[in-house]
């Protein structure tokens, strides 16, 4: 049933690109709301119809993987959620898969934000990763959050000497000094790999800017597909790994799947998602092609003219 | 408010009990009504932004207002309770820290600053953070230059050294790749040439095209003197390479897009209508 | 002395943060200096919401256009709030975090901010989609260039690209469109990128040190303000 409504989806949105096409070689331009009703049918019908691909990670993906999966057991890694309801859809699956690996490989994960919605998008990794797949693991112990602090640049600035001044608590107000994952940490330069994930301002660029160039402490990113263009220039020399947007994160979640048999069930919502980008990637070339037909028959036209 | 108005506003709030009582019969279990209605709110609300793509709207309209609202008061609530009751609080009193459950940090602390305990130099930001509150009033509001200053200050500080160091300094060295790449002489070379994608030719073009992309690249930006000659074929070269770096960034904003609107439709298809899994 | 006192404030706070990198004695200072840049952007973000209060007020006071809509900023500012700030239906003490689990602001987080944030940005999709319909032309060479890399982009992060280009040997796979799209972010995007942000980074840092000099002084406004 689920096959033929994705070919019975598909043939209706191959069937109106070539209507678009045909009227585009009449000179023929369409209202924008129907450009609107295709992407919407074009995204809409393989998430109801669950098309999902294998992918295999982009070596600067895979370099990310590689460097949680080397650390020897026990290192501290700190993870910065700094990002906010419109890039979750992208940085969620990397935020989950991305914590869900430090804590498979019992590394000691130090929470943090600089984004105010950074705190609640962090609850959600709580809820759905942390307590449902790693019960065992104790606040405090394996793992803290250390919540939110207003600042920006002001707060990187800070915790790259003393961590402590700018964290004296964690988000439920436990002291510093009784939090045993905590010991033995003065500043930035004494974790082992810092992980930020996000898009916006702060972000990875502030993170490798502040702390990441200063400290030579190893620094990755996982961002939205709008900014990862413009972090490919920190690679690998500034930045250790990087995850662009929801193609670097499906392609995190597919490798881990694959090399963590004991996750083999885990949700995958970045590969789920692979199918209606590819969909609409194809949908939004056509409309280039069209768009540009269009644009050449109209230019004929009025050249006759 | 026409007649069409209102049958609209009476159909879209039939909707939504009709929406909220399917959803509490599937759900079921303890507040599976409070469940049910938040999910349906979060739903009507999606739906309300997404009408402007038809065209705006009285419902638009209120969705947008309450985000405006909304988010205003979020970010002060979580700045509030994890700045100024986390850092400033403990800092200046232990009453108030008390009060918080905070552990207080202010006595006995690092240094005495110009004979002043520790904690009277915490009111500098207070001061400072009254003094910008000032833009409100009209003929105060001068005075919120000084905070100002001391923001533009320390960012025009931070900035200059991080950015000379890390987007130019570090930028400038890791530009300097080796043009020869695993170079075993010219017979060696030419016996492995091939386009593949790990070989030896294809990781000597990209280390040029690095080194000729942002030499070119900046010499574009170099309006100082005029693009003729070398220099303006040098120009043109950059231009290329800035049009692809512009092509890549436009196709991985539409992958973030199209991203956007998935994850929208799946709230709605799965959490909403439960109509996949 | 309107000008004079925030000129000396910004250069005296400029040249610690620069000098107190490089000096460790005066690094706690300069740490403190910045806490209270951190404390003061916290009273920032309630100048914005002061703003916001004022400016719908003001609207609703005089039935300016769409006023009515006002109504609806202010009730869900203050509802937000009070929840916020006085932590309603929080589980555990005042201690507990503000966006814990199961508390009222957290709940409007959740259901209110959440999708309204999400489906504001989700509406780009559609207009995305639109312009590449209406205005991605190839008009010239360099636009050809762009609209190529696009290409090679957008089909080389879904698995069509693979579909289409697997047949391609090894020993000129790099024509495979995956390993293109790879190749094109590696080398020509990031020597692009590169070059943007060394530029970018000169500008920051002359604008900054005009600042710290005193030189830039559009920051202070003018003296009616």
């Amino acid at each position: 049933m689920g096959n033929l409504g994705i070919i019975i989806a598909l043939a209706l949105i191959g069937g109106g690109l070539l209507w678009l096409l045909i009227r585009a070689i009449r000179g023929k331009e369409v209202n924008r709301r129907l450009i609107f009703v295709f992407i919407l049918v074009s995204v809409a019908a393989p998430i109801l119809f669950t098309i999902t691909f294998e992918m295999k990670p982009t070596p600067i993906v895979q370099a990310l993987y590689d460097k949680i999966e080397n650390l020897p057991e026990g290192s501290k890694v700190l993870l910065s959620f700094d990002f906010d309801p419109p890039m979750a859809p992208e940085v969620q699956p990397m935020a989950d898969v991305v914590s869900r690996h430090v804590l498979a490989k019992k590394h000691k994960a130090i929470f943090m934000t600089l984004w105010a919605t950074g705190q609640a998008q962090f609850n959600i990794t709580l809820e759905e990763v942390i307590r449902r797949d790693f019960p065992e693991a104790r606040d405090g112990v394996d793992y803290v959050d250390l919540g939110y602090k207003a600042g920006n640049e002001g707060v990187l600035n800070v915790i790259r000497t003393d961590f402590k001044k700018m964290f004296p608590t964690d988000v439920n107000t436990v002291p510093w000094d009784s939090l045993p994952i905590l010991n033995g940490v003065r500043s930035c330069s004494d974790f082992d790999l810092i992980i930020s994930l996000g898009g916006g301002k702060p972000g990875v660029k502030e993170w490798v800017l502040f702390v990441g160039d200063p400290t030579r402490v190893p620094t990755a990113g996982g961002v939205a597909a709008v900014v990862a263009p413009m972090l490919y220039p920190y690679y690998p020399g500034q930045m250790c790994g990087l995850l662009g947007g929801i193609k670097g994160a499906a392609e995190y979640e597919n490798y881990f799947r694959d090399n963590h048999p004991r996750y083999a069930g885990m949700t995958t919502p970045a590969m789920l998602m692979m199918g209606p980008q590819t969909v609409a990637h194809v949908v939004i070339l056509a409309f280039i092609v069209i768009g540009n037909v269009l644009y050449f028959v109209t230019r004929r036209k009025e050249v006759k003219r | 408010m026409s007649r069409l108005a209102v049958v609209v506003f009476v159909l879209i709030c039939a909707a939504f009990a009709l929406s909220w009582a399917v959803r509490a019969g599937v759900t079921g279990g303890d507040h599976a009504l409070r469940e049910a209605f938040l999910v349906t709110l979060s739903a009507f609300m999606t739906l309300a932004i997404m009408s402007f793509m038809y065209r705006d709207n009285p419902y638009y309209k209120f969705a947008e207002h309450l985000f405006v609202g909304i988010s205003a008061a979020y970010w002060m609530c979580v700045g509030f309770w994890s700045t100024i009751v986390g850092n400033l609080v403990p800092r200046i009193s232990e009453n108030l820290s008390e009060f918080f459950k905070v552990p207080y940090s202010g006595g006995g602390l690092d240094f005495d600053l110009f004979f002043l305990p520790y904690r009277y130099f915490y009111m500098i930001p207070i001061v400072l953070g009254i003094l910008l509150l000032m833009r409100l009033v009209p003929k105060a509001g001068w005075l919120s230059r000084w905070p100002l200053a001391f923001i533009v200050g320390t960012f025009a500080g931070l900035n200059l050294i991080r950015y000379l160091q890390s987007d130019f300094v570090n930028q400038i060295s890791a530009t300097f790749v080796p043009l020869f790449v695993e170079w075993h002489g010219f017979g060696d070379f030419i016996g492995q040439l091939s386009l593949a994608a790990d070989g030896q030719f294809v990781a000597m073009m990209t280390n040029l095209i690095i080194f000729l992309g942002v030499l070119c690249g900046l010499i574009y930006f170099f309006f100082s003197k005029e693009h003729t000659g070398w220099f303006g074929g040098a120009s043109r070269l950059g231009i290329w390479i800035l049009m692809i770096t512009f092509g890549a960034s436009f196709g991985y904003t539409v992958m973030g897009r199209i991203s956007l609107l998935v994850g929208r439709l799946t709230f709605l298809f799965r959490d909403w209508l439960g109509i996949m899994s | 002395m309107r000008r004079e006192i925030p000129l000396v404030i910004t250069i005296f706070v400029g040249f610690l943060a620069i000098v107190s990198f490089f000096s460790p004695p005066l690094e706690g200072l300069g740490e403190d200096f910045t806490l209270f840049f951190d404390i003061i952007a916290v009273f920032a973000f309630f100048l914005g919401g002061g703003n916001l209060v004022r400016i719908h007020a003001n609207k609703l006071i005089k039935r300016k256009t769409d006023w009515v809509y006002s109504i609806v900023t202010l009730v869900g500012f203050f509802g937000m709030l009070s929840a916020g700030l006085f932590k309603i239906g929080n589980p555990g003490d005042i201690s507990t975090s503000v966006t814990a689990p199961g508390s009222l602001f957290s709940v409007l987080y959740f259901n209110l901010n959440l999708p309204l944030g999400s489906t504001m940005y989700a509406l780009l999709a559609f207009y995305v989609a639109s312009a590449s319909y209406r205005a991605f032309r190839a008009k010239n060479r360099e636009a050809t260039v762009l609209l190529v890399a696009a290409f090679v982009i957008l089909l080389g992060s879904t698995p069509f690209g693979t579909l289409l280009t697997s047949w391609i040997p090894h020993p000129l796979d790099i024509l495979q469109i995956p390993n293109l799209a790879v190749w094109i972010m590696s080398s020509p995007n990031l020597a692009g990128q590169r070059a943007i942000m060394i530029g970018v980074g000169l500008g920051v840092v002359s604008m900054s040190l005009r600042l710290i000099l005193g030189i830039e002084r559009t920051y202070l406004g003018d003296d009616r303000g």
